[in-house]
């Protein structure tokens, strides 16, 4: 038998289905079951349920790390999380989100992070406490080799810490799991900034510019633009070079 | 998940032309041909998709429907009922929005010794800016200039960017990436810290700075980090509904709303700050979009309601290549690296129809019009039209392997749906993906009303009709710290007199005077995605459009 919903969305829906088989699986949200279209996200499903999501979703697409989710599939013991709007259903899911997840952030001005040694146990002395259990690297969404970074960390490596860190989304999912109740994603901002602050070298032709700008060097040039009308911009802009692309993988358009 | 039958079908038509096209550059089209194109199908030529605004500053001037739908509606308040006499917070600097405009005007509003509080609509940081991949444009190398950098600026947009805020820009650019650098912002550098440029769409110099794939998330990350490091009050879940103004007519804070508790909050500032970014969810004519849950203009009504004037709210900015298939990621950014790595874009039939390295206004009327005049579309099983890009082009050109190192996010998204766009096309169709204007502001981020400042993808003008790639991230950070530099001094010399909510009967009263009515509410917050049937259920049955 078809229930309320099936009906419904064959007959007029979001879904213009051009093959109008319409599967349904059901999932099991905090415990209570709702039924829903195969083949969406979890985001997407919890909002085909009904669900007017505000906590649990950000920038839908995979980079802000609103939607962290654990969940348990049909027949497998095992916890597994990903993120609401990158991972789909299957049927008879169980989830629960975990929007938010307390965890202390050590407060310091970016002076005082020089790299060294013991810079990451001055404000996180807990990763010595890593089990080296490798369940922060097994949920990471991003795939990050998150045991790693924080070995790195212990040893005061910044610039290891920095890379490996890098694509860390901040969703929590590693500090949700970590038995010894590290922080990792504030150990990776730690590490990142003080890398950058410190180890990149500064750029001199930054400081150059800024230098000519303050000393009004282009002050004449632009105020002479700003007066021209359309057309004669518009003959400038036309007749301007183009510094040659030499790259194979040329940056075209914007993003 | 993989492709159905149908798309496999299609597929197999691009394999056979595939070897012929490698051969093959698609010519570029002429001026005119350019232009027909445009006004026949890009959708910003859709007279019948714009309408006229009834009241407020801009009456006359047409927007999107969907925007009208919104700057012409009641508040959710009820102007008359509302006691402003229980004032729940009181700040010098109000900022409303916790992105990357927002976080920077804060910082900077706090460095001039003065109580800032940010309010915020999901979490802080849950925002377009995070979101931004490609990069940051500042012209800070020998062979470039700020120059140089206005006169691409005013060609893309244009030229009808607002000369002064032009200036600001390029100006501003060399020492706002500087502030970055020294807050600990891990840009691309050659070891002896010259930063790695590149190009972007419309510049004549390699002027593109990058974190990686994630610009946009690593200078949110830092801001944030700082922002919490000095203990700036960060109010989230608690969107602002409603601008206050005081007796004189000077701004003086907001209503917050918690999207939790339902409780409205009343915030008393001397200055306030709008940086809500942009517009994305509302789906102007129906189109998906890249940007994030919560970019739904609500800046743009707050601030219509108090008087302020918008610019070029008549131009939006759609990305060529948004995801068309699956539907779990429909909307989403493909990055135009793809096409300049030498995937080509290829209709139903397997055939080319534009030169992809066209600009992207171009590029998105010319797959509108294969998917519809044309008919040249590929269908999906949920009924969205797209066409091809061609990526198993890019190792067939540059050899195996490059695709995975050069698009490596890419490849794993894609790849958690069984599609390996090493091996297979993807299907793509344009996206709405930037507000070109916005509020209007002069060079110190205010805007007409003494006391608001607006800043970020909320204000108008910088960018003329159109935005290039990497402004964008350029101007949040140069006009948020103009903007908490002026609210920060602007505060600490004017008084705020007693709260009002008279500007809102006045609008309310014009609403019904023009025939627009009380019915529609606004701001939006956020959208509403759950199914057609819950809303009929949530109704009592009763079957809405
Ligand atoms: C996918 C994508 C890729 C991009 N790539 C690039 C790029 O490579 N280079 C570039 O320069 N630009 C890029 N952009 C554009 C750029 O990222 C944005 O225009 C810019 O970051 C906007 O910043 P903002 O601070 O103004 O707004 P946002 O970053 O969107 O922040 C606005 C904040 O205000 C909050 N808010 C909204 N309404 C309210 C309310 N009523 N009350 C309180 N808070 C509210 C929102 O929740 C959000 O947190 C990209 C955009 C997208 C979507
Ligand atoms: S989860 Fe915690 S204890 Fe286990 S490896 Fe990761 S950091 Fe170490
Ligand atoms: S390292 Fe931790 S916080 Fe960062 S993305 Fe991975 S699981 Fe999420
Ligand atoms: S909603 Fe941002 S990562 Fe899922």
């Amino acid at each position: 038998m078809k229930t309320l919903n099936e009906i419904e969305v064959t007959k007029k829906s979001e879904f213009k289905s051009t093959d109008t088989k319409m599967e349904f699986v059901n999932i099991f949200f905090a415990g209570k079951r709702y039924r829903v279209l195969k083949g969406l996200t979890i985001l997407k499903a919890l909002e085909f349920a009904g669900y007017r999501l505000v906590r649990g979703v950000g920038c839908r697409g995979g980079f802000c790390g609103a939607c962290a989710t654990v969940y348990r599939t049909d027949g497998d013991y095992r916890i597994k999380v990903g993120l609401a709007c990158q991972t789909m259903i299957e049927n008879n899911m169980y989830l629960a989100q975990l929007p938010f997840y307390p965890a202390i952030k050590a407060f310091y001005t970016v002076d005082e992070i020089k790299p060294s040694g013991d810079l990451f146990l001055r404000y996180y002395p807990e990763i010595m406490k890593c089990l080296q259990c490798n369940t922060c690297r097994k949920v990471c969404p991003q795939d990050l080799d998150v045991m790693r970074y924080i070995a790195a960390a212990q040893r005061g490596d910044v610039s290891r810490v920095a890379d490996l860190s890098f694509d860390c989304l901040q969703c929590g999912l590693c500090a949700s799991r970590c038995p010894a109740e590290i922080v990792h994603y504030h150990v990776a901002q730690l590490g990142r900034r003080s890398y950058s602050r410190f180890m990149q070298k500064p750029s001199t032709h930054l400081s150059k510019r800024i230098e000519e700008i303050n000393s009004g060097k282009f002050n004449n040039e632009i105020e002479s633009l700003i007066k021209l009308d359309r057309k004669e911009l518009e003959i400038i802009y036309s007749q301007r070079d183009i510094e040659p692309e030499e790259e194979i993988a040329p940056k075209k358009d914007e993003d | 998940m993989s492709y159905p039958e149908l798309m496999i079908e299609s597929i197999a038509r691009v394999e056979e032309t595939r070897s012929s096209r490698l051969k093959q550059i698609m010519p570029r089209i002429t001026l005119e041909e350019k232009q027909i194109l445009l006004e026949n199908f890009h959708p910003d030529y859709k007279s019948e998709s714009f309408r006229k605004l009834k009241i407020g500053p801009n009456r006359g001037d047409k927007v999107p429907h969907e925007l009208a739908d919104l700057l012409e509606a009641r508040s959710r308040i009820e102007p008359k009922d509302f006691d402003l006499s229980r004032v729940d917070y009181e700040t010098e600097v109000l900022v409303i929005g916790g992105g990357g405009a927002g976080t920077a005007a804060a910082l900077t509003a706090q460095e001039q010794g003065i109580d800032v509080i940010i309010a915020t609509k999901l979490r802080w940081g849950d925002s377009n800016t995070i979101m931004a991949q490609g990069g940051i444009q500042a012209a800070d190398k020998e062979n470039d200039s700020p120059v140089r950098h206005y006169i691409d600026l005013v060609g893309g947009g244009g030229f009808v960017n607002i000369p002064e805020l032009a200036r600001a820009l390029v100006f501003d650019a060399p020492m706002i990436i500087r502030w970055l650098e020294s807050l600990g912002v891990m840009f691309d550098k050659e070891p002896d810290g010259t930063m790695k440029t590149v190009h972007g769409g419309g510049t004549s110099r390699k002027r593109m700075h990058s974190c990686r794939d994630y610009t946009g998330m690593e200078i949110m990350r830092v801001l944030r980090d700082e922002a919490r490091n000095r203990g700036i009050h960060v109010l989230d879940f608690s969107p602002a509904v409603e601008i206050l103004l005081d007796e004189s007519g000077k701004c003086a804070g907001a209503i917050l709303y918690d999207l939790e508790t339902e409780e409205y909050f009343i915030v008393k500032a001397k200055a306030t700050i709008i940086a809500t970014g942009g517009m994305g969810r509302l789906h102007v004519q129906g189109f998906p979009t890249t940007n994030h849950y919560g970019a739904t203009a609500d800046g743009l009504v707050l601030a219509y309601r108090v008087g302020a004037k918008l610019i070029f709210m008549d131009t939006v900015q759609y990305h060529p290549t948004g995801v068309a298939y699956p539907e779990q990621i429909l909307g989403q950014l493909v990055t135009e690296k793809v096409r300049g790595m030498g995937a080509q874009l290829v209709n139903n039939e397997g055939f080319q129809f534009i030169n992809e390295l066209e600009t992207r206004d171009i590029v998105s009327a010319a797959i509108i019009r294969e998917c519809t005049d044309r008919n040249l579309g590929v269908v999906t099983p949920t009924g969205m039209v797209g066409v091809w890009l061609d990526t198993p082009m890019i190792d067939i050109k540059h050899g195996s392997g490059t695709t995975q190192r050069t698009l490596p996010a890419m490849v794993r998204q894609y790849m958690r749906y069984q599609i390996d766009i090493t091996k297979q096309p993807i299907l793509v169709y344009p996206t709405q993906h930037y507000q070109n204007g916005g509020i209007l502001i002069d060079e110190n981020a205010q805007c007409s009303i003494p006391g608001l400042f607006i800043a970020g993808e909320a204000s108008g003008g910088v960018h003329g009709r159109n935005r290039l790639m990497g402004n964008s991230l350029l101007d949040i950070l140069v006009f948020g710290r103009r903007a908490g530099k002026n609210a920060a001094l602007y505060a600490s010399t004017t008084k705020v007199n007693s709260l009002t909510l008279k500007h809102l009967e006045k609008f309310h009263q014009e609403l019904i005077e023009s025939g627009v009515g009380l019915e529609r509410v606004s701001p939006m917050l956020l959208p509403d995605y759950s199914s057609h049937l819950s809303k009929i259920r949530r109704k009592g049955g009763v079957i809405i459009a």
